[in-house]
């Protein structure tokens, strides 16, 4: 049975704080196709489209019928455990400080078997279920759980390896006054997060439910303002050595498109707050986050950036925004690349529009501020790195990659296509 | 595609002769061209051929980078009109005798040197392991870098929990190899190794233990595949080719590896050479781990699937018992030089069915089987091969 993990005590400053170091992360163009599907939590594996094999390690022909055509798939991830070792040595300096390390060969019940990490609680011979995480690298890797849930498996620590679990952890959320603000604060400190910051701008502006936030468990207001540098940096100095998880939630959101929003007022302040936003905040807590990537059982672990869905295309009913938004998905891929050697993941969480004032004009449905925050916990507990909430962002993300241009004709039509 | 007994053309005419080791280094900070010129350079002047009038020459390396072959020639000034370079691995003594022999007897060449070497810097295991082959890389290498250890870890378990083989089985073959290596002069260990020491000794991916693990060392090993008239008139002693296998990615179904390429092509092994299990004197197993060697010893024929644990329990394998394996004390007690490992068999063989293997020279070693087996591309051993050699006479 796996032994929950404790919450840490307090730093010692003076012990070495472990160093991030990558696992492996040379892989083909074709093992890449394991990453994307872990990004989504998703076990695909390739299969052939002429003779339906299902192939394993990632290939560029397949080895039943030498077809080059090949599909990721969704298959059963059901198999069993028929070799296993537990690693003492590794020449992998990863490995070395992570060390015994249980790895086993898990044959599926569609076929291929497969080399993999492999959970404390796994039954040697045993059935398992295979899920395709993503690792400290950012590729996905294949990891044996045992068949049924078991108290406490979360806290396996090679599970925890490659989730962003919140337990233990310590959370700053930015924009407390918001709906999903105060909502996310509740879904953490649910989640047995250590401590919640809720970052609070403009503090003299009084707002209704401040003291019932204040009197959750482990929740401490900070001042903040994303939209400020010395306000950024003045936190950070403070608080920025203790953020495990940063949830990037302010988002200034106002209708209007090019030409018929009126003046820049709106769309400089969109900008500003989405986009110079993030960035802010990462160049004051992304260097320490990052050098805190392997620090222990409540290392820094995840960045969260909620954004429109509208990032991937643009609803001209909130043109501005989705530009916005879409500003900031490209600097999240940028961001991901720069926090990848701290091992430090950036998960983005795409939003439908959500049940607020300012998502008013738009019909139903709508996703409520409680349904976001579980959302950006389940994608961090389940260590994703791409997150869509509510049926008509999966809805249009499955449009978008079908094909973009398609999906631009059907939301540049009046009412975004959904007539 | 069964072919009928006796359609193979037959080795007829070709030799091997002039076997030579380079002593084995734990480290060395020379390249692995310096070790292949030291081998080349012995079985050459053991034949009294100049370098100039080689005509044939392949090579089997893991750290020749960024050269090959190719640039071996003009790196050590041979102009061969045969040329081969061998990727095999473990199985690369076996692959380049099989290519070596036809060409000779074909006349393609009239005498092949056929060389295996590699360096050992303090660094270089590990840098070849994140970069052996593309399924290692993207599907075995990022689940806990264990490398081989890991990979012989996992084909242990499985056989054990398969067959019923315990860790005192494989302590056997470690045993009795390392009685073996304490009469070869150059074998890396030095030591008598006791089953209580196997035993305790510390893990490393389990249940794969120190002892079952092989030191990997700089060394080369090399031979000469010539005519055999041409052996005789140079006063050679020579040994001939009574028979060769060789399979890649068989049994690619079973989910761990529990058998290779032998299995599929054993009878064809004694058929060619009308022989029988029972008439061989001595045998070489490839030996990287000892669950290897029991896969071989079944698959070769010596006893049933699942029988070589037993069979090592009834059966003394030490120079001077009824079953002699791994003379020279293998892999796992005289040190694995990188594809030179795929050689080091083959090149004792030799020595033995020629009388020349001195201090360990099994008595009365008329008929040796040699076998390899190679590269583990992702979480099996691709590549296999066997040998039947018997001693010539000039």
């Amino acid at each position: 049975m796996t032994t929950p993990i404790s919450p840490p005590p307090r730093k010692n400053p003076q012990k070495r704080t472990r160093v991030p170091v990558e696992p492996p992360d040379t892989r083909s163009r074709a093992a890449l196709g394991l990453s994307v599907a872990a990004a989504r939590g998703r076990f695909m594996l390739q299969v052939c489209t002429e003779c339906s094999a299902i192939l394993y390690p990632p290939r560029d022909a397949c080895s039943s019928c030498l077809s080059v055509d090949l599909e990721w798939q969704v298959v059963s991830n059901r198999g069993r455990l028929v070799a296993e070792t537990v690693i003492r040595t590794s020449t992998h300096i990863y490995f070395r400080e992570r060390t015994p390390w249980r790895v086993g060969t898990v044959q599926l019940d569609c076929g291929p078997s497969m080399i993999c990490h492999v959970h404390g609680d796994c039954e040697s011979q045993g059935n398992v279920r295979m899920i395709n995480r993503l690792d400290k690298s950012g590729h996905g890797v294949l990891f044996a759980l045992p068949e049924k849930e078991i108290p406490a498996m979360e806290d396996d620590p090679q599970l925890r390896e490659l989730t962003c679990s919140p337990k233990f952890r310590r959370i700053l959320i930015t924009d407390a006054r918001s709906e999903s603000g105060q909502a996310l604060a509740r879904a953490f400190s649910r989640a047995d997060a250590a401590l919640v910051f809720a970052g609070e701008a403009e503090r003299w502006r009084h707002w209704p439910e401040r003291d019932s936030l204040k009197e959750i468990d482990n929740v401490e207001l900070v001042p903040l303002d994303v939209s400020d540098t010395q306000s950024v940096e003045e936190l950070c100095g403070e608080i920025g050595g203790k953020v495990d998880i940063l949830v990037n939630n302010a988002r200034f959101v106002r209708p209007g498109g090019v030409m018929d929003g009126g003046d820049l007022v709106f769309a400089q302040q969109e900008m500003e707050v989405n986009c110079l936003g993030l960035m802010r905040l990462a160049q004051a807590f992304g260097p320490v986050m990052r050098g805190r990537g392997a620090d222990g059982v409540n290392s820094a672990t995840a960045w969260v950036n909620i954004l429109s869905i509208y990032a991937y295309c643009n609803l001209p009913q909130f043109g501005v925004y989705s530009a916005s938004s879409a500003a900031a998905h490209s600097l999240s891929q940028c961001l991901r690349s720069e926090m990848r050697t701290g091992g430090v993941r950036v998960m983005n969480v795409y939003t439908s529009p959500t049940e607020d004032e300012w998502h008013q004009p738009l019909p139903p449905p709508k996703v409520t501020a409680s349904k976001l925050a579980s959302a950006v916990v389940e994608g961090l507990q389940d260590g994703l790195e791409e997150v869509y909430v509510g049926d008509l962002a999966k809805d249009l993300i499955d449009r978008w990659s079908a094909e973009p241009k398609l999906l631009e004709q059907e939301m540049t039509r009046q009412g975004g296509g959904r007539e | 595609m069964r072919r009928p007994a006796g359609f193979r053309t037959a080795y007829d005419g070709v030799v091997l002769a002039a076997p030579v080791t380079v002593p084995y280094q734990r480290f060395s900070k020379e390249s692995a061209h310096h070790w292949i010129a030291r081998a080349l350079r012995g079985s050459l002047a053991a034949a009294r051929i100049s370098p100039a009038e080689l005509d044939g020459f392949s090579v089997a390396s893991f750290t020749l980078f960024p050269d090959t072959a190719v640039g071996l020639t003009q790196h050590l000034g041979l102009t061969p009109r045969w040329l081969d370079h061998i990727p095999t691995g473990g199985a690369s003594g076996i692959t380049a005798l099989r290519r070596a022999a036809r060409a000779v007897q074909a006349g393609d060449a009239d005498v092949v040197a056929c060389v295996a070497g590699d360096t050992n810097h303090v660094d270089s295991f590990r840098r070849l392991l994140s970069s052996f082959s593309r399924f290692a890389q993207d599907a075995s290498w990022p689940y806990g870098s264990g490398g081989p250890n890991t990979s012989f870890g996992l084909l242990t378990d499985h056989y054990m929990h398969a067959f019923g083989a315990t860790r005192e089985d494989f302590g056997r073959l470690c045993v009795s190899q390392r009685s073996n290596a304490l009469r070869n002069p150059h074998a890396i260990m030095k030591e008598p190794l006791t089953m209580a020491q196997y035993l305790s000794a510390r893990l490393i991916s389990d249940p794969i233990a120190l002892y079952d693990c092989v030191m990997p060392v700089a060394g080369a090993e090399a031979f000469l595949v010539l005519r055999e008239t041409d052996a005789v008139a140079q006063g050679l002693p020579f040994a001939c080719i009574r028979s060769t296998i060789e399979r890649h990615n068989a049994f690619a179904a079973d989910p761990v590896q529990m058998r290779g390429g032998w299995a599929v092509d054993v009878d064809e092994l004694y058929g060619m050479a009308q022989a029988d299990p029972t008439d061989v004197d001595l045998v070489q197993t490839y030996d990287d781990y000892p669950v290897i060697t029991m896969m071989q010893i079944e698959d070769l024929g010596f006893c049933k699937k699942g029988e070589a644990p037993a069979f090592v329990r009834q059966r003394n394998l030490t120079i001077d018992g009824d079953f002699p394996h791994n003379t020279s004390g293998g892999q796992l007690s005289a040190g694995q030089a990188g594809a030179a490992g795929g050689y080091l068999g083959l090149v004792e063989a030799i020595r033995q069915v020629t009388g020349m293997a001195g201090p360990t020279q099994v008595a009365a070693a008329r008929l040796a089987l040699v076998s390899g087996f190679g590269m583990i591309n992702y979480d099996r051993g691709v590549c296999s091969g066997a040998v039947i050699i018997s001693g010539g006479s000039s």
